[in-house]
């Protein structure tokens, strides 16, 4: 095993962990991250080589780097000693190398003039290869840490690493510009964000030619993401408004053409997701998505809001051909728990995904009267992560389960429903008051 | 909706989930659209894995597309200029047919379905939820 320093974004801290465990699992490296800091954007892992360090920070979103790590230390001094001791065996692998220098300062920077001298310090690399600011061989990094106090800028890092670059991640390949929202060709209100979607399909495990299913998929967030990755896409919504867009040119197949993954996307159906029309036998891989919880609109499931009123209506007949068979007949829509919804989709998942598939979904929750038992469980499905994005008076939660063989006993049970817990949507629009709880 | 959906899509009325019958749905009255689409074999020979290819004749058959054979292609590598061929077909046929408009109808319940501008609809009316 060898040291590698992982430089993460500033975004997100909570998620890190999972983004990257999730990586290194779906390539079969076992990684130990349990000292993480979320205070601190670097971190030492042990790996077998370069090609697991490349693995897990390629698809990365939250990563931003990942370098062999040659040496450490508080100062410039103590950094070439680390150097030196630990990686004198290295210098001779790269000796012919063409190379350049890097330098990544968090909150804080150096001059042009003392990077240089810097460079310089370490001509006891005794590198002879050609320098090359374009496509080197090699890239060598110093990377600080400054610890800021006040308003005074930090004049002086409090820790340094010096490494070997071995892999970007896809964040500084620029993907969160590319799934800009803005630049989008079809959005609409529910559409989710670039970078928490992208996580979420890493943290979901999405890879190459495995088929991932949003039941709740609007203008298609996760699918586009989810391509991204290699994903074969398929939605499903109860509105056929969002799927099928504004025009030719701005609708959920715009998007993908827009990203070159056109053969990545199977199709959006308008269904119900407690009424599914996806064949039992058709394997889906992975599940991510954002249910409804009907901030924007109340939660709906196919059905007659009065059954009384409604019964009787199947005899209708119009020119001479049963009403409901018609092509423009609407079917009607009833309100819905997001509770019951939540149980549905954790069965949906447990019946559906193989084993070792993840279903990853958003779930909103009011902070004032959070309780940890209130996630929904399933007896097959083991819940990994839960992690927490939080705005002033509720957080919305990215709830990651793994579908589990039979030898796995979890429990089935939903807070939601057994302590009473007011639908989210209630809450939010009484402003999370006391009164409304 | 691409001819491949098909493949995936059954009745969507909780009594025919598990009816032999129900799968595929019967197609009928159907506007088909070519669209052109990036071709990969490797995409195509990976997909085969999934399909229940009795299906794909089924759904060919009532489109009037006689001329799949009755057993799935196996053994198919890209590289081959035999395979090439018929990835080539396959490509056309399931990534390329778009079904704009048309009745999908179930042969267990009778319940029909419509696909409208290319977006299949499987919402049920109530007394069938």
């Amino acid at each position: 095993m060898k040291d590698y320093l992982i430089y993460f974004a500033q975004a997100y801290p909570n998620f890190r962990r999972a983004e990257i465990e999730s990586l290194a699992q779906l390539h079969g490296i076992s990684i130990d991250m349990s000292h993480h800091d979320e205070q601190n954007p670097f971190l030492i892992v042990q790996l077998e080589n370069d090609l697991q360090a490349q693995q897990i920070m390629e698809r990365s979103v939250l990563g931003r780097g990942i370098y062999e790590l040659w040496g450490q230390g508080k100062d410039l001094d103590e950094l070439h000693a680390s150097v030196k001791e630990s990686s004198h065996d290295k210098f001779e692998l790269y000796k012919q190398a063409s190379f350049k220098f890097d330098f990544i300062g968090y909150m804080g920077s150096r001059s042009n003039k003392t990077k240089f001298a810097m460079i310089e310090s370490f001509s006891f690399l005794a590198f002879e290869g050609p320098i090359r600011m374009k496509n080197p061989d090699e890239i060598f990094t110093v990377l600080e840490e400054y610890k800021v106090t006040g308003n005074d800028k930090a004049t002086t890092p409090e820790r340094m690493w010096f490494g070997r670059q071995i892999q970007l991640s896809a964040r500084v390949g620029n993907i969160l510009d590319k799934y800009d929202l803005r630049r989008r060709k079809y959005i609409g209100t529910t559409s989710f964000d670039a970078e928490l979607s992208l996580v979420s399909c890493n943290i979901a495990q999405v890879d190459q030619g495995k088929f991932t299913y949003d039941p709740f998929a609007g203008t298609g967030s996760f699918l586009v993401a989810a391509a991204n990755y290699g994903g074969i896409s398929i939605g499903s919504d109860i509105d056929i408004r969002t799927l099928r867009g504004k025009s030719d040119q701005c609708n959920i197949k715009a998007n993908f053409n827009q990203y070159g993954t056109s053969l990545q996307f199977v199709d959006v159906l308008t269904m119900d997701f407690t009424n599914n029309a996806l064949r039992q036998s058709l394997c889906i891989d992975t599940i991510v998505c954002d249910p409804p919880y009907g901030v924007r609109e109340g939660l709906k499931v196919c059905g007659a809001k009065d059954p009384e009123k409604a019964a009787g209506r199947e005899n209708v007949v119009i020119d001479g051909e049963k009403a409901h068979l018609r092509r423009d007949f609407i079917q009607p829509k009833k309100p819905y728990q997001l509770s019951n919804l939540l149980d549905d989709l954790l069965r949906f998942s447990a019946s559906r995904l193989p084993v070792g598939g993840r279903l990853a979904f958003w779930m909103p929750t009011a902070n004032d009267d959070f309780e940890i038992n209130q996630i929904p469980q399933h007896a097959q499905l083991e819940l990994i992560y839960n992690l927490e994005q939080e705005f002033n008076k509720w957080s919305r939660r990215l709830l990651v389960y793994v579908k589990r063989d039979e030898s796995y006993v979890g429990q089935t049970s939903n807070g939601l429903k057994s302590q009473g817990i007011k639908d989210f949507r209630e809450r939010y629009f009484n402003g999370f008051s006391e009164k409304s709880r | 909706m691409k001819f491949l959906t098909t493949n995936f899509v059954t009745c969507a009325v909780k009594g025919c989930l598990s009816s032999l019958e129900a799968f595929p749905l019967k197609y009928e009255d159907c506007q088909l659209v070519q669209e052109e689409t990036e071709y990969k074999p490797e995409f195509i020979s990976h997909m085969l894995e999934r399909l229940e290819w009795n299906a794909i004749v089924q759904v060919a058959k009532d489109l009037g597309n006689d001329s799949l054979p009755a057993t799935k292609p196996e053994g198919l590598d890209p590289i081959m200029e035999d395979s090439q061929a018929v990835l080539k077909d396959l490509h056309t046929l399931l990534m390329e047919t778009q079904i704009v408009e048309g009745k999908m109808s179930c042969r267990n319940c009778g319940h029909v379905y419509h696909i409208k501008n290319s977006i299949p609809n499987f919402l049920l009316p109530p007394h069938l939820c």
